[in-house]
């Protein structure tokens, strides 16, 4: 026998890669801003989305949402309720999105009654299954990852899952109307996601009285002129 | 969490590369993963072993190195590298630097295979080594 070493270098999850690079091609193609929402279960991600995409909806705006749950489609119909389409997917139990998902799920979206095309959408959302460790792995091909953190779950979540918070391009700090009861420091929270992600721009909101938002969609209208041109 | 899936991947790359090789039995596979992957060293490693199980990698050593992150600092200008993931300040000035050059990595950097002699004497082995890819230019900031 004669030992030999193989050289291969590939990504692991090459597969996944390629089909985010696709997916990324048909997003600028269509002219639509993709934003991937990722946080624990319980953040809020449901009531920020449902929110940002009625807001979105009143001023014009042609927003859309895929919501990554392992079972139920509790979120999609909670989310309708903006006047968006949306579309649940079920992962049954695997604990993230990735880019195999969205794909299938945007042929068959564009392919039934009242189905949605990407280039009828301003914006896509995709709300990802709960869960701030394997997210972080597979690419969707979005423009902007959005790493959320409620001020229930304490200000060291950036330092204790960095993987998700450095490779986000925004952050959300959700129920910041409850910030003060719950005794959350809100300086040390922005210290912390500014050490593992430097210069992130940071939004402290909140679904109940809206705070926060306007400067969300402002930000969001930003982006989205700055793809268009 | 996830680490049964990145093994399945594995499994799946390097069977259709240990494909090339006929009658060559696959010893170890090398990967490299990067700290700041959020991959576990021990659960791929138990995961391997379900995953290798009555395929033709079942008893190969799974070899998992280590990728610590590198930053640059746009500060001072330096490379350097960052213990641990809890902050990604410059060593060298202690200015915060967003630009990561290496620790993210998820990636299968090598397989050793046995091969039988008599092939090699056929003519018929490929060369003894076979890139399918450029080596990344950090790659020699690895460390085992």
């Amino acid at each position: 026998m004669t030992t030999r070493i193989v050289e291969l270098r590939r990504g692991i999850l090459k597969k996944n890669d390629e089909l985010a690079a696709a997916l990324r091609e048909r997003y600028r193609r269509a002219g639509v801003l993709v934003l991937n929402l990722v946080s624990s279960p319980g953040t809020g991600k449901t009531a920020f989305l449902e929110l940002t995409l009625r807001r979105l909806t009143q001023a014009g705006a042609r927003a859309a949402a895929l919501v990554g749950d392992l079972e139920t489609d509790n979120d999609a119909r909670r989310l309708a309720a903006s006047g968006a389409p949306v579309r649940q997917i079920n992962t049954h139990g695997i604990c993230h999105l990735d880019a195999e998902m969205i794909a299938k799920h945007l042929d068959e979206w564009a392919c039934v009654e009242n189905g949605v095309k990407l280039d009828g959408l301003d914006y896509l959302f995709i709300e990802n299954v709960g869960n701030l460790v394997c997210p972080s792995s597979y690419d969707l091909g979005e423009k902007i990852r959005v790493a959320l953190l409620s001020v229930t779950e304490g200000e060291d979540k950036p330092l204790k899952y960095p993987t998700l918070f450095n490779s986000a391009d925004a952050a959300a700090i959700t129920k910041i109307d409850i910030a003060e009861p719950c005794g959350f420091d809100r300086e040390l929270a922005l210290h912390n996601i500014n050490e593992i992600r430097p210069g992130i721009r940071v939004f402290e909101t909140s679904a109940k009285t809206g705070a926060g938002v306007d400067e969300w969609l402002a930000y969001l209208g930003e982006r989205k002129a700055a793809i268009s041109c | 969490m996830h680490e049964l899936s990145i093994v399945e991947s594995v499994v799946d790359a390097v069977t259709e590369t240990a494909a090339k090789y006929p009658g060559a039995t696959v010893k170890s596979v090398k990967l490299r993963v990067g700290v700041l992957a959020s991959v576990v060293k021990e659960s791929l490693e138990f995961c391997w072993e379900l995953a290798t199980v009555g395929t033709p990698l079942a008893g190969a050593a799974l070899v998992v190195n280590s990728v610590p992150i590198v930053v640059h600092c746009a500060a001072c200008g330096h490379d350097s590298e960052i213990e641990g993931v809890q902050s990604l300040r410059c060593p060298n000035c202690g200015e915060l630097a967003a630009d990561l050059r290496q620790g993210r990595e998820l990636e299968i950097e090598s397989i050793e295979i046995d091969e039988p002699e008599e092939q090699q004497v056929s003519g018929l082995a490929s060369p003894r080594v076979c890139p399918e890819r450029p080596t990344p230019v950090n790659s020699s900031q690895e460390t085992k």
